[in-house]
């Protein structure tokens, strides 16, 4: 049914973003055997997907080139579903990829985080991130009117890009304070690498109202978005609009750490100063351990394949750079914290959970994520909760540590045809 | 704490709940207590099939009572409890296991449960998902599918309705001469416990038989329509019925949200809940030789769960001879779902002293005593 592959390699790595291609390039070329997985259809993860070496990004079309260049192997549109010592299972539309490899690089990278509010499941109500990857591949949007809302510098990458392509940026809406923001500014201007890109938002933003102190109250329509009510320092506001873009920042996809045991500190896996986890031969790289931008993940991916290629001296050299970047996750944590008041966006017949169509009233009664998803189906669907689980740990404070196999849905009968020697070393934290 | 309960339970899980429901009905004050929250141990776990089996006179005895009792419930059973009567139909693959299908055809009908041979041709067109050839089947149309947890938490919602109290995420530390001691610290003097802790249950009353009997479930995504019955295939009681070996059979549920749960796998002397490929792969393989289809659909989640499991495979329903205080309800290994209501009924006849609808002796925890100083 499912045709099988079973190959061995120095080091495997988890995500084709710029976490994983930089790992995966320099650990090959440090002489390693290199396989890098990815379940998109191209690499580039989150910001470079869809391009390649034609980039205008200059760093994008620099990484294309040297992985392109180097010995690594990469597979697209590959899952990995199932991780054990030694050992992993990945799947593609038509095969199982068996993969045995001595290091493991984790870079799975980050996912928007997003909050239920009134009309939030109406069409034309989309992600930020996901409004941005329509528009690249191909929806148009000249002449239409867009209000982003959320949290965060996406917000303005999705806002400067929409306008290129045409669209008219009604507003953008950010929770954060008006001070906090202009703190985080000042702080992204002390980087230099970021200052070239910062100048150009401004530039293509400078018509665009920027709120502060704004977040949806409910997205209104009947079949589809007409117009979106705002909460803007305390009044109400209510702007047509033919797409509500919305984002609250990113949350780390940690769950393949997780389930392999990799400590959890504050929120994100704990990495020593060459990025190897708790588990040795074990390392983590990019968005998992602290949102930090492409540039971040970039240098700690380097970091970490140097480290599995036993170049400790070349990934000191990295070292200061990531320490950088590193106050930079740290500024952007302060900046875009969520405030209180965005608890009381759901009403009592929002959806949280939309697999399985749970509302918020029937989930506050519980006591516990365990308890809520029991009783209510809520992320028991295919999404496995990783949309309503990261609302769930802001709205009600719950935490989720325990990841149950498989890590994505797979095919019953990729699961059947594990190889017995993969049994992993789960440390569930719960009761069962 | 003045609350002065007559009786308390401990577990509220579907056996503990059920006690509940039936007590609070009859008007006893009741609390029930949990260490955790409403049905997450073994009833989360389990696959919420309500079955007649004949394993046994006494396990028909209780199972069809108790399938009784669920069936005239249905139709209180709010949406989130999934009740769907879509019945079972037990696949048989040859000749040997056709006779078996006469055998539990006349078997069930001398004791009033209507059933239905089906020869090769009508299993095909039951369910077309089935694979070619099989010899053919029994449907059993009284059987049916729920969602333990949600089942269990309507029958303490309706308890407490009636009055009894909850208390979730309290453990208990002991029960003895009607003195229930909680891990914070409260006490409760009552004149009935009723044991309820499911595969922990000896642990509060130590000495008592029960080990817990490791399983493994899929789910899968919505695939609506794939099988309209619970499937399980007759060679289930071969697999069942080993007491030592670890065992797979094929045992397939339609869920009312469209989603398939598979199952079912049986290992003894496993302490650790981590999912075992190998056991799951068995489960699998087998499961896809009766329906191949099954291989091409996804699986969302894999888990695994303990079935408190008894010697004689029925469960300890009634006093425990060491402490007339102690009421036992445990025990009820892959049953437990399907035998809860039957449990709380006995339980209620013998506070209230009256007499039972079957002969409550089988389910005696004195028996396991019995069985020692006979051996
Ligand atoms: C729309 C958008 C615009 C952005 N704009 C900017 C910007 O202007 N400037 C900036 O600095 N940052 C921006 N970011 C953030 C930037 O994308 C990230 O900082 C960067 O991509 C992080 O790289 P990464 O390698 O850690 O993770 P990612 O790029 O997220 O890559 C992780 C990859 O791993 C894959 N993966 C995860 N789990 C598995 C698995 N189990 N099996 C197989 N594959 C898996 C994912 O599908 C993904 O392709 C933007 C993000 C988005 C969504
Ligand atoms: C894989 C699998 C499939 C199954 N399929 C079916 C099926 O199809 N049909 C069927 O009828 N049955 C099935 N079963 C069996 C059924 O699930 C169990 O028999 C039933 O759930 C047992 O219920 P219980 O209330 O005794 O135990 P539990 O649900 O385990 O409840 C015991 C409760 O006691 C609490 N507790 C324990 N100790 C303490 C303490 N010291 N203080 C406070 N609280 C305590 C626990 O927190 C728990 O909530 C299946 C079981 C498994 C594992």
């Amino acid at each position: 049914m499912n045709a099988e592959s079973k190959r061995s390699f120095d080091v495997a790595v988890i995500g084709g973003g710029p976490a994983g291609m930089g790992a995966a390039t320099v650990a090959a070329e440090c002489g390693l055997s290199v396989v890098l997985l990815d379940d998109n259809p191209g690499l580039g993860g989150q910001i470079w997907r869809g391009e390649s070496g034609s980039s205008k990004h200059t760093q994008a079309s620099h990484w294309f080139d040297r992985v392109g260049r180097s010995s690594v192997e990469w597979i697209l549109e590959a899952r990995v579903f199932q991780v054990g010592k030694g050992h992993l299972s990945a799947e593609s539309p038509d095969t199982v990829h068996q993969i045995a490899y001595s290091h493991l690089i984790l870079a799975t990278g980050a996912r928007e985080r997003f909050l239920p509010f009134p009309g939030w499941t109406l069409p034309n109500v989309l992600g930020a991130g996901a409004l941005h990857s329509l528009i690249k591949s191909g929806l148009p949007v000249e002449g239409k009117r867009i209000v982003i809302a959320g949290t965060g510098p996406l917000l303005l990458a999705v806002a400067a890009y929409a306008r290129e392509k045409g669209a008219q940026v009604a507003c953008i809406a950010e929770q954060t304070t008006g001070a906090k923001f202009a703190c985080f500014g000042l702080s992204v201007l002390l980087v230099p690498e970021e200052l070239e890109e910062v100048w150009q938002l401004a530039w293509q933003l400078q018509a665009v109202p920027h709120w502060k102190n704004c977040w949806p109250v409910a997205a209104l329509g009947k079949e589809r978005l007409e117009a979106v009510r705002l909460s803007h320092h305390g009044r109400i506001r209510e702007i047509a609009s033919d797409y509500l873009a919305c984002g609250f920042h990113l949350v780390p996809s940690l769950e393949l750490a997780q389930f392999i045991g990799c400590a959890i500190q504050d929120g994100y896996v704990a990495v020593d100063e060459n990025q190897q986890t708790c588990i040795p031969g074990v390392y983590c790289a990019g968005e998992p351990t602290g949102i930090g931008g492409f540039e971040l993940a970039l240098v700690e991916g380097q970091i970490a394949g140097f480290a599995a290629a036993n170049r400790k001296d070349l990934a000191r050299k990295l070292w200061r750079r990531r320490d950088a970047g590193l106050r930079h996750v740290r500024a952007l944590r302060r900046a875009f914290e969520l405030r209180d008041e965005l608890r009381n966006m759901p009403q009592e017949d929002t959806l949280v959970c939309r697999c399985e169509d749970v509302p918020f009233g029937l989930l506050r009664a519980h006591q516990s994520w365990q308890s809520a998803k029991l009783h209510s189906r809520c992320g028991m669907g295919p999404c496995q909760g990783r949309v309503c689980g990261a609302a769930a740990e802001f709205l009600f404070g719950w935490s989720n540590s325990s990841v149950r196999p498989p890590l994505f849905p797979v095919r019953c009968s990729s699961l059947a045809e594990m190889p017995v020697e993969t049994i992993p070393e789960i440390h569930e934290g719960g009761s069962k | 704490m003045s609350f002065r309960p007559d009786i308390v339970i401990v577990g509220a899980g579907i056996v503990g709940a059920a006690c509940g429901f039936e007590l609070a009905r009859e008007k006893f004050s009741v609390a029930v207590v949990d260490a955790a929250g409403i049905g997450m141990q073994t009833t989360a776990a389990g696959m919420g099939h309500l079955l007649v089996l004949d394993d046994s006179e006494e396990q028909f005895a209780l199972t069809r009572y108790s399938l009784s009792l669920w069936n005239a419930l249905a139709k209180h059973l709010p949406p989130a409890v999934e009740y769907s009567r879509c019945g079972t139909l037990w696949v048989a693959g040859d000749e040997d296991e056709m006779a078996e299908v006469v055998r539990k055809h006349t078997y069930y009908g001398e004791r009033g449960i209507q059933t239905e041979i089906l020869d090769a041709h009508a299993l095909r067109e039951a369910e077309p998902a089935l694979r070619r050839p099989l010899a053919g089947g029994l449907r059993v149309p009284g059987d049916a599918v729920l969602y333990p947890p949600c089942a269990a938490a309507y029958l303490l919602q309706r308890a407490a309705e009636l009055g009894a109290k909850i208390f979730l995420g309290k453990a208990v530390n002991s029960i003895r001469n009607g003195i229930t001691r909680l891990a914070d610290g409260t006490v409760f003097h009552s004149k009935f416990i009723i044991n309820a802790a499911g595969q922990f249950a000896p642990k509060l009353t130590p000495g008592i038989h029960i080990r817990p009997r490791k399983g493994h479930l899929v789910i899968t995504d919505r695939y609506p329509g794939t099988i309209t019955h619970q499937l399980m295939e007759l060679g289930y009681l071969k697999s069942a019925h080993s007491i030592s070996a670890d065992s797979v059979a094929f045992n397939l549920q339609p869920r009312k949200t469209g989603q398939l749960l598979i199952g079912s796998a049986r290992q003894y002397e496993v302490a650790d809940g981590n999912v075992d490929f190998a056991i799951l792969s068995r489960m699998l393989k087998r499961a896809m030789e009766y329906v191949p289809s099954l291989g091409s659909l996804s699986a969302i989640r894999v888990w695994t769960g303990f079935r408190p499991a008894t010697p004689d495979q029925l469960p300890f329903i009634g006093p425990w001879p060491d402490d007339p205080s102690i009421f036992l309800a445990a025990g009820h290994e892959g049953l437990g779902i399907t035998t809860s209501l039957a449990t709380g009924r006995l339980a209620v006849d013998f506070l209230l002293r009256r007499a039972s609808a079957i002969p409550v002796e089988p389910y005696l925890p004195s028996r396991q005593i019995e069985g020692v100083t006979h051996a």
